[in-house]
């Protein structure tokens, strides 16, 4: 018994060092956010504030408030279409399989391992030509079209769980195609709709690599304009980890209080259904 | 009349067949072009003389590809890229099954332990390398409770190689200011493993460790015999899973290290970046790109090709 409660005793004792160190850079953002520049020493990092000062806060929010913007207009409406354009292309591909469905759907979604600097640079010439370059609208394009294999995936996956028969039946009753998606395969995603949501909401609002390339200054979004900070001269510990927090906030929250979906999230997206 | 429904039913199913495969194109189309035309179209351009801010489209061959193989700062980046999936994906898994292992305890508190493991992954790399920067300052950070036990390591500003011997043009060893931009990856991805193996390990029945203990098992043996070969294909997934986002990183670099002294924590992604779209040597980035590319599609067309035949 005494070495059955030792045996838990150390289970525990590893679980809370390891999260204690998980959390340390969270406490390390909170901590240095809120001290005037002052008290932000090389020596005093772990220390707390002596007084609780939100000037950094006030200094961060006028540097990335405008990109913050950014990064809502193209968030919002690329996670809707990346959303419906994969649940159409989801049913199709798991309820209206045809011959060589499912080749087409691993050659759709080769498409989300490639490394996107192989297609950054015809991408770039390409959206100059449609006049979209350095605009928020080119980025929702962007991530629209390279969601899709995912979001296909995701879809795919989850719609995989509902049964044929009740397609057949459906059928029988005289539905078509159409009428299927709306009456039955809509009602039924909802948990789908919600889960994939907030995977590309988390990703396109944490992605750099098209957002840094695609666009500049004004129409930047937020995890470059958060970059940029660092790069300024004097670098100011204290507004930059008031910026991390800021911009981490939205998918924080979004973790906090969904977090079951983004695991059921991040869970389909890597085990083939 | 059994008849009649079947052939009116196949009927019609062609005719929704064709609407299925309409709605599907616009997809296509994208994925094609967006996908694979504009790879075609960065190899040709890697195969050109375009290293200047005007496109030129004249055919070079294999010049570029050759010039970043006797370059200094690629065969620099093969290296990092190499210490730094193997370590990477080591941890990952390690830290991802142990965790997983002991949340599994049934434990009090084990949905707060997840939580916690599991928070860094809605983080962007961005964050995560503005953060660890200052944490793995060498003047500050973790240095501070180290310096009492009398270490106190450079972390990403070290320009040491361990291990090292010439090889080509660089030293060829572990360089040891990578190990700081993996323990910063390493925070952020280990939430993923976590999850995959927490998945894995409900999807083991409980009667499978209760025979084996039956059968006079230790716990040990348990985990060796039972679990861990039943958790390979996870494990598989992992691997290439970390493998892919390993070999294209470029965000966290860039914004925690950058190139590093002598291009200690350089790696592919970074050199792309700078070399095409701050030097316009838009041939060697396109070679950089292409070479990318293959590096990933060795771990994801067996993967993609191996869940196709499983889906049969």
């Amino acid at each position: 018994m005494a070495a059955f409660n030792l045996g838990k005793f150390i289970k525990y004792l590893i679980l809370i060092v390891l999260a204690i160190i998980f959390l340390m850079p969270i406490y390390v953002i909170i901590v240095t956010s809120l001290k005037p520049l002052d008290e932000v020493s090389l020596a005093q990092m772990w220390a707390l504030p002596t007084s609780i000062d939100f000037s950094s806060y006030a200094e961060a929010f006028t540097n990335l408030a405008p990109n913050f913007m950014n990064s809502i207009y193209l968030v919002v409406p690329a996670t809707l279409l990346s959303a419906l354009l994969g649940a159409m292309n989801g049913y199709v591909l798991s309820k209206w399989k045809f011959k060589g469905a499912d080749i087409l759907f691993t050659f759709i979604l080769f498409g989300m391992f490639i490394p996107y600097q192989s297609i950054l640079i015809p991408l770039i010439q390409f959206l100059r030509t449609i006049d979209l370059y350095n605009t928020i609208p080119g980025l929702v394009l962007v991530h629209v079209v390279y969601g899709l294999p995912i979001t296909t995936l995701m879809f795919r996956n989850f719609y995989a769980n509902i049964p044929d028969t009740m397609i057949e039946a459906a059928k029988i009753d005289g539905a078509n195609f159409l009428g299927i998606f709306r009456h039955i395969i809509i009602p039924l995603s909802i948990t789908g709709f919600v889960v994939v949501a907030i995977w590309q909401f988390t990703n396109i609002w944490n992605e750099f690599l098209f957002a840094v390339t695609i666009t500049t200054n004004d129409n930047q979004p937020i995890m470059v304009a958060l970059q940029n900070l660092s790069g300024s001269q004097i670098v100011e510990w204290n507004v930059q980890m008031a910026g991390a927090l800021m911009a981490a906030l939205p998918t924080l929250l979004v973790y906090i209080f969904l977090g079951k979906y983004f695991v059921r999230g991040l869970l389909a997206g890597s085990v083939k259904g | 009349m059994a008849e009649n429904i079947q052939t009116k039913h196949k009927k019609r199913f062609t005719k929704d067949q064709w609407t299925a495969v309409a709605f599907l194109i616009p997809s296509i189309i994208l994925i094609l072009v967006f996908v694979y035309g504009f790879i075609g179209w960065t190899g040709y351009v890697s195969l050109s003389n375009w290293n200047t801010l005007v496109p030129d489209f004249s055919f070079a061959g294999l010049k570029n590809y050759i010039y970043l193989f006797n370059d200094f700062r690629f065969q620099a980046d093969l290296r990092n890229t190499l210490f730094f999936t193997i370590l990477f994906i080591g941890l990952v898994i390690v830290m991802g099954m142990g965790l997983a292992i002991l949340i599994d305890q049934k434990l009090k508190g084990e949905s707060i332990f997840r939580n916690i493991f599991l928070f860094p992954m809605a983080l962007s790399f961005i964050v995560t390398g503005v953060v660890w920067q200052w944490l793995l300052n060498p003047s500050t950070g973790f240095n501070q409770f180290l310096s009492v036990f009398g270490i106190e390591p450079k972390w990403y500003t070290d320009t040491n190689i361990l291990a090292g011997f010439e090889w080509g043009s660089i030293e060829f060893g572990l360089p040891v200011a990578i190990i700081a931009v993996v323990i910063a990856a390493v925070w952020q991805m280990t939430g993923f493993s976590l999850a995959m193996y927490l998945a894995g390990l409900r999807g083991i029945p409980d009667e499978l460790r209760e025979a084996a203990r039956m059968d006079g098992a230790s716990e040990f043996q348990v985990y060796r015999k039972v679990v861990l070969p039943m958790l390979l294909p996870i494990t598989m997934s992992v691997v290439i899973i970390m493998a892919h986002i390993s070999l294209k990183i470029f965000d966290l670099i860039y914004a925690m290290t950058g190139s590093g002294a002598n291009f200690v924590t350089d790696v592919p992604g970074v050199y792309m970046f700078e070399t095409t779209f701050r030097g316009n040597y838009y041939a060697n980035g396109a070679a950089i790109a292409i070479i990318m590319l293959l590096l990933v599609a060795v771990f994801i067309v067996p993967y993609l090709w191996n869940s196709r035949k499983g889906d049969n």
